[in-house]
């Protein structure tokens, strides 16, 4: 009944509609990481220029020390933002963290290993009640990390008595964060750690099974799921470890302190997300990369500690972060737009 | 051994709350045989691929795959027993590759943990080869086109070592040429080991590619017929419980109307290249070409949702400038999106919330507030009008069938008063039944004074309705033909005349 063509062109049809080349599609990607580094430099550039004392060493490593607690935080969410879910429980959650290492380490005298790894412990069991809320009871994980956060700020002061614990059963804990460990500069240990974390997290996200389903469900969760990927385990097992980065930020703040400090954390977690959202991770999920959250968390810190060298109250300075979240996620979306 | 079938199903029945979604069906798939599944909307056939998709499980009765019960735990069990579904959805992660798509959950992360890429690329390239496919496994799927998605897919079902091959609608996003491509895959992959069971709204398709139709309406099974003995009419008069009326195509008609909309020399950045046509009042005009030839560009150019580089819009005589669709709309012209549940309707909200919305700022407020009164009846008045059956003004839109919600986005470019109205692909995803009645309100419509540009990949459904039919090929205009002239064979030629192989031919 109907007479097709002898010859279909389809191959040529194909070739027809392929818009550019493969090669520059798969450029496009990083194009937002480089957009962020190079405003970072930018950055680093006009300080350098607006104040002698902004482009040294120890500057430049006090800048570093700024960013750890929150780039670490920004980190672990970093993968949850890409499954397309949203963690705002990391600010009071690590506040939590700090307290029960007091807990652990003062008032019940554990040895400064075992407290240590308890409270990441902690935070990976604070992210696992965070997962088991949003994928199991299927509650939307903006209503049900922000019940946590709600959660982990009264229980800090439960716990506390609203007062400070400090570490006196273990003079060694503030060295995890501030230890020197090059002779001769103020290089602390927290830095490091810093570092080890973004490395970790790094190969996590791009090398390993983990982070090809983070991609993946924050893709396309029911697809994921139609391909045979027990989805729910997964994005557990993603919360879970958001929160072991975050009980590793509790250790570092507490450390840093010498105290666990039972306020405040509150609007940290909004710091740690605008950092990764600077740095191309998109709040729709699937796309983002750890490169970008630590440019992101550091062109954070850098602004705050430029802004305060040359003197900007600090009123204005969260008025300048803000509106520089804005214009990174314009750029994002600009570009976005043309792809 | 040869009396055994590949696959079985007998007695199946699915109920949910309220609807028995399938009532007592079977089906036999024989060895090395593509066994179409047709029926209309709502007729069961998801429901049916859902339960060997092992998304539901029956309520009774069996499906035996080689002669064994086959009991199917999940998606992922589907696969492993060999049954292989691509669904009318695509269900691929546009953020990861080709190949991390095609074997998500399957890594063979070394130590469970560590992937390597560049493995699973080979693996994906070994696969292509086998299966005469130019893919890319390193490319991200949201860069390639709707066909290569769909080609993937395939090939995702396929790299299960699949005995029983489900595809639903598959060729609904594809062009001619892609479907001969699918057409190609189906037939190298049949086999007396193997079968296809071909899920499709479009008859002429099933002719070339199934050896028997089983038919299913509202949940039941209707009956089994060979292909080659058995006409399309024949078919959809089973699908539908009715006889359906032929081939018609328009009398020549509509010509002598003034001219509506001329656009001249339309350009985009991209894509169109001096694009230059007329449509009269009481027309109906036709747009053909393969996928991205630029139609749907043309309708986004003219209703100003993209920017043109140069042209002029002509709205009854009158040079106008048309930089949004609200302007558009302001001019009288609407544009139905091909896209209809994401750009057309708002799906959580009411037929006549729907209905008005266009024109809520005109019609259906005073002083800021609302006319609740007002919007329900002009929600019945067309309601009534275009025949839309919802038992109420007051039901939510994604409740109603696809042919029913396509009738209230028409009634909302009516309350509008547009009278200039373009349609891209009008009847995507809607059951033949429905199809019919769309076509008979097109008429209708034009025969009423509008004019009407309609946008369709289906050959047939161009010829049928439009009274002159333009093809386009990478941007260009290559032929405008009367109906009388026209027929699929031409439209195709004109549509694969591309640049490189010649002249633009006007």
């Amino acid at each position: 009944m109907t007479t097709q063509p002898e010859t279909t062109p389809s191959t040529t049809a194909f070739r027809a509609i392929e818009k550019g080349g493969p090669r520059f599609a798969r450029l496009r990607g990083s194009i937002q990481q480089l957009l962020a580094g190079v405003s970072l430099v930018l950055i680093l550039i006009f300080f350098s220029i607006a104040s002698p004392v902004f482009f040294t060493a120890n500057n430049l490593l006090s800048i570093l020390v700024a960013a750890t607690t929150t780039g670490i935080l920004a980190l672990g969410t970093t993968f949850v933002i890409i499954t397309g879910g949203i963690d705002l429980s990391i600010g009071t959650g690590m506040i939590l963290c700090g307290v029960m290492a007091g807990v652990f380490l003062t008032y019940w005298g554990w040895p400064l290993w075992l407290g240590v790894i308890a409270t990441i412990l902690f935070g990976g069991l604070i992210g696992l009640i965070n997962g088991v809320n949003v994928s199991i009871l299927g509650i939307p994980s903006f209503i049900a990390t922000l019940a946590m956060m709600l959660v982990a700020s009264g229980l800090s002061l439960v716990i506390s008595g609203t007062k400070p614990i400090y570490f006196t059963e273990h003079p060694g804990f503030q060295k995890i964060m501030n230890l020197s460990i090059i002779p001769g500069m103020r290089f602390p240990m927290g830095v490091l750690i810093f570092i080890i974390a973004i490395v970790i997290a790094a190969v996590v996200l791009s090398k390993t099974i983990l982070g090809r389903y983070t991609f993946s469900i924050g893709s396309n969760r029911s697809a994921t799921a139609l391909s045979g990927v027990n989805v729910k385990r997964w994005e557990i097992t993603i919360y879970t470890l958001a929160g072991l980065f975050v009980g590793l930020a509790g250790v570092l703040s507490a450390s840093r302190l010498s105290s666990a400090q039972p306020t405040g954390g509150m609007g940290i977690e909004l710091l740690a997300i605008a950092a990764v959202v600077i740095g191309g991770t998109s709040l729709q999920g699937g796309k983002g990369s750890i490169v970008g959250t630590v440019i992101g968390s550091l062109i954070m810190a850098v602004l705050t500690n430029g802004l305060r060298i040359i003197s900007v109250p600090q009123e204005w300075q969260s008025v300048v972060v803000g509106i520089v979240v804005l214009i990174a996620v314009y750029l994002d979306m600009l570009r976005r737009r043309r792809a | 051994m040869s009396e055994t079938l590949l696959l079985e199903a007998e007695g199946v029945s699915k109920g949910f709350p309220g609807v028995k979604a399938l009532d007592d069906v079977h089906f036999t798939l024989r060895h090395g045989e593509v066994l179409a599944l047709v029926g209309e909307n709502g007729a069961g056939k998801s429901t049916l691929m859902k339960l060997l998709a092992g998304i539901y499980t029956p309520d009774a009765g069996r499906f035996r795959l080689n002669g064994e019960e086959l009991h199917v735990a999940g998606p992922r069990d589907a696969q492993e027993q060999g049954i292989a579904i691509i669904h009318q959805e695509f269900n691929l992660m546009t953020d990861l590759t080709v190949a991390q798509n095609i074997f998500i959950g399957r890594e063979r992360a070394s130590g469970g943990v560590f992937l390597n890429d560049r493995a699973l690329n080979r693996r994906a390239q070994k696969l292509f080869d086998d299966l005469g496919l130019a893919l890319d496994p390193a490319e991200r799927v949201e860069n390639l086109t709707v066909a290569r998605q769909q080609m993937v897919e395939i090939a995702k079902a396929l790299s299960f070592d699949a005995k029983v091959l489900i595809m639903d609608e598959p060729t609904a996003a594809l062009n001619d040429a892609e479907v001969d491509v699918l057409f190609q895959l189906i037939e190298r992959f049949r086999s007396p080991e193997h079968g296809v069971i071909y899920i499709s709204h479009r008859m002429q398709e099933l002719e070339r590619i199934s050896d028997r139709i089983t038919v299913l309406r509202d949940g039941r099974y209707v009956g089994t017929v060979d292909t080659a003995a058995t006409s399309q009419r024949e078919v959809i008069s089973m699908m539908v419980g009715r006889t359906i009326q032929g081939e018609a195509r328009p009398a020549a008609s509509g010509h002598d109307g003034e001219i509506a909309l001329a656009v001249e020399g339309l350009s985009t950045k991209h894509l169109l290249r001096d694009v230059s046509f007329e449509v009269r009042k009481g027309e109906i005009f036709g747009f053909a070409g393969l996928m991205g030839a630029g139609r749907t560009e043309v309708a986004r150019a003219v209703v100003g949702a993209d920017r043109k580089t140069a042209g002029v819009i002509r709205v009854h005589g009158a040079e106008v400038s048309i930089s949004s669709p609200a302007e558009a709309a302001r001019h009288g012209i609407g544009y139905l999106s091909e896209d209809r549940k994401q750009l057309g309707v708002l799906l959580e909200r009411s037929v006549r919330e729907n209905i008005a919305l266009s024109a809520l700022s005109d019609d259906f407020s005073a002083g800021g507030f609302v006319r609740e009164r007002r919007i329900e009846q002009v929600g019945r008045e067309y309601v009534d009008k275009l025949r839309i059956k919802t038992p109420s003004t007051a039901q939510l839109v994604q409740n109603l069938s696809g042919g029913n919600q396509q009738k209230v986005v028409i009634a909302k470019w009516l309350v509008k008063d547009c009278d200039i109205l373009i349609f891209d692909e009008p009847t995507r995803g809607i059951d033949v039944g429905a199809k019919e009645e769309i076509y008979g309100l097109l008429r209708e419509l034009a025969a009423s004074g509008k004019a009407i540009v309609m946008i369709s990949s289906e050959l047939p459904e161009v010829l049928r309705l439009a009274d002159r039919i333009a093809v386009m090929a990478e941007g260009r205009l290559t032929a405008v033909l009367e109906n009388a002239d026209a027929t699929q064979e031409n439209l195709m030629e004109h549509a694969t005349r591309f640049s490189a192989e010649g002249t633009v031919a006007r």
